[in-house]
């Protein structure tokens, strides 16, 4: 085989791994709009959030301990332990749940029933809060986050593909951390899916989701969903924290993989789980091969944007998305 | 007491249609617009200048710009930084091109230019509407700032990849460029700020912000009684990016002087200008004036406080910053979804009964 022709296909292979990951954080916003119609611009910083509060609880951190060293002069920074990388996972997810709970109590609760753009620009006010916040919690320099996933290119798949191309070929190079990512996400999905399908708090979830008034009427505690939903979103965000942490070191750009998130969630539809995982899957795909075979042509980097115009192109033609549902408007 | 229509008789057509009604305010805009224009240029230095004069002027005729399009016909867009990257590269572009023509005209044409970029990215907004719209004008941010980093005729093909705003005059007195008075670069952005303010307020209560506030305030029941979305839509689109296009020209060769793209017009000068309009007022000329204002004050008061008074890190204090705007967002959305321009009409509806309580 041509070796060009094999470049493409590893070319592909790796957009499908990017575009899992993308899938990740497209996850958590779906799962948010869904039930509550918000859309969580503070996805990504949760996930920032979730991976540096990882980090801090494994390395023993003491929270604000820049701001404390300021105010009382002392120089306290670290408490001296070293948490199991499992109970650290565990902690952060009662943070998760405690942030989600905060949310709700303090400015969700106060925006029921505002417009949809209100609550937009509400979560991107808390996505800079948060920011802020986790900056001044664990510091803002960056981070390296290892809870024991397998790193590195695979030479198990580079050995047994080496062969196809001329001897120029290597063979295909495939991070283990992106295939482990895979495996996460595929059982992250079949379990949310799970969820919302057989258990009882999941079926209240999507009842809340269809009609808010109706739901409450057959004895639904909206609050609770809600809290509920939050902390599901949170708990996504850490995942999807653990994951990029792992792969790019845990720092600010952390938070923008939302920003790309959301052209994924655009080609996807809103409302759609599986949009999510195919509107992820052809963006990753979609931009790097049109950085491999454009890319070099127009001056490179064109994964800055390719997402977003593919996704406004698309819109243009199907506003609702690929599995969205059908957007019908009355006056 | 001195704060109501009554005795203020109105004898002709155009006294009946003014834009301030009631005898006072109309006196407070001559003595705002008298201290501006005659008093400000003659106190002002440097400092107060640099720090907070004209990034408060320039930011408020972006905050008009934006709050055209989203306060007014309810687009929302954060394409904001991308658009004022237009206006800056057009100017640059325009400055070394036609050296001779005075820069007052380079400034308005970027506006131009960056009208016409603006009604490209907005055509997709008469098929997508809410925050899918949002979404869709950040790949004009995106796809902007990429363009104006890679493509190096934009640049001059200067080495660095940077503009920089040579030596321009108006009457013989330089604006731009580094021997510049603080009076001058003031006075300079003055005339565009004011100029913009009124243009803006009295497009906005003739019948093109009317159409307007119908799309906003629903779109397929204004479209129904006859308004014309397109029209609508793209006028927003274009007027708004115009001003944006003039406070990104003069952000680049006033203020800055010298321009990195991702740095300076990335996707926080987007939110920047949101919040502008958010914190001050969504529909409301005299907000988007508030909202800059408190945007351009809040970092340099947090700097005093913190840096200079407290002895805190400067990253700390950049930390804290973050923290408060983002507050003061969900305070403002929460407590005040109409923003500062809310509090300024409450306070007037109250003087006007002043002193009985009813």
């Amino acid at each position: 085989m041509p070796d060009q022709f094999l470049f493409a296909v590893e070319v592909t292979l790796n957009g499908l791994m990017a575009g899992v990951l993308y899938a990740l954080v497209a996850l958590g916003f779906v799962l948010i709009f869904k039930a509550s119609g918000i859309f969580n611009f503070a996805q990504g910083v949760m996930a920032l959030f979730a991976a540096a509060t990882l980090v801090g609880i494994m390395d023993g951190q003491v929270p604000f301990s820049h701001l404390i060293n300021s105010i009382f002069g002392t120089s306290v920074h670290h408490f001296g332990w070293h948490v199991p990388a499992l109970l650290a996972i565990l902690l952060t997810i009662l943070v998760m749940v405690a942030l989600a709970w905060l949310v709700q109590y303090f400015v969700m609760r106060h925006l029921v029933n505002q417009e949809p753009i209100i609550l937009f620009m509400a979560t991107i006010g808390l996505a800079y809060f948060l920011e802020g916040f986790s900056d001044l919690m664990w510091g803002s320099e960056i981070k390296t986050l290892d809870v024991g996933l397998p790193q590195g290119g695979s030479f198990w798949i580079e050995d047994l593909t080496a062969g196809l191309g001329s001897d120029n070929f290597y063979g295909f190079f495939i991070d283990r951390l992106d295939i482990v990512a895979t495996v996460i996400a595929a059982v992250l999905v079949v379990a949310l899916v799970a969820f919302s399908q057989y258990t009882k708090q999941g079926r209240a979830m999507r009842a809340v989701a269809d009609d808010h008034q109706a739901a409450l009427s057959v004895g639904i505690s909206l609050n609770f969903i809600w809290v509920l939903v939050w902390s599901l979103a949170g708990f996504v965000a850490l995942v999807a924290g653990i994951v990029w942490g792992t792969k790019s070191g845990v720092q600010f750009s952390l938070s923008l993989i939302a920003l790309k998130a959301l052209p994924v969630l655009m080609l996807g539809g809103f409302t759609s789980i599986p949009g999510a995982i195919v509107g992820g899957l052809i963006i990753g795909v979609g931009e790097k091969l049109f950085e491999f075979a454009i890319g070099p042509l127009v001056g490179g980097a064109t994964e800055n944007w390719f997402a977003y115009v593919l996704a406004l192109i698309f819109l243009v033609f199907r506003p609702q998305g690929l599995f969205g549902e059908k957007i019908i408007e009355r006056v | 007491m001195f704060y109501r229509e009554a005795g203020d008789f109105s004898t002709t057509y155009s006294q009946d249609s003014q834009t301030f009604p009631i005898k006072f305010d109309r006196y407070r805009y001559y003595v705002v617009m008298a201290v501006a224009f005659l008093v400000v240029p003659f106190l002002i230095n440097d400092y107060w200048a640099n720090a907070v004069m004209l990034p408060f002027l320039i930011y408020a005729i972006a905050a008009i710009g934006l709050n055209i399009l989203t306060g007014y016909c309810g687009q929302v867009s954060l394409g904001t930084g991308g658009f004022m990257a237009v206006g800056a590269y057009a100017c640059y572009k325009l400055m070394t091109a036609m050296p001779d023509v005075n820069i007052f005209f380079h400034v308005i044409l970027a506006g131009g230019i960056t009208a016409i970029v603006g009604v490209l990215f907005g055509l997709p907004s008469l098929r997508i509407k809410g925050f899918y719209l949002a979404v869709a004008t950040l790949a004009a941010q995106f796809f902007l700032v990429w363009l104006f980093n890679r493509v190096p005729w934009f640049y001059n093909y200067s080495a660095s990849g940077q503009i920089s705003s040579p030596e321009r005059t108006v009457f013989g007195i330089p604006v731009t460029g580094a021997n510049t008075d603080a009076w001058a670069t003031y006075l300079f952005c003055l005339v565009f700020c004011a100029g913009s303010a009124i243009i803006a307020r009295n497009l906005t209560r003739g019948s093109l912000g009317r159409t307007w506030m119908a799309i906003r305030d629903m779109d397929i029941a204004a479209e129904i009684i006859g308004v014309n979305p397109l029209r609508a839509k793209l006028t927003a689109f274009a007027l708004s990016s115009f001003f944006v296009g003039v406070s990104g020209a003069l952000f680049f060769s006033v203020y800055l002087g010298a321009v990195e793209v991702g740095e300076v017009f990335g996707i926080n000068k987007s939110f920047l200008v949101l919040f502008m309009v958010i914190i001050g007022g969504l529909g409301s000329i005299f907000g988007s004036f508030a909202g800059a204002a408190f945007l351009v004050l809040l970092p340099v008061l947090l700097k005093l406080v913190g840096v200079d008074m407290l002895g805190w890190a400067t990253d700390i204090v950049a930390h804290i910053q973050l923290v408060v705007v983002g507050l003061l967002i969900v305070v403002f959305l929460i407590m005040e979804p109409h923003g500062l321009a809310q509090l300024w009409r409450l306070a007037k509806e109250k003087l006007r009964l002043w002193p009985f309580p009813h």
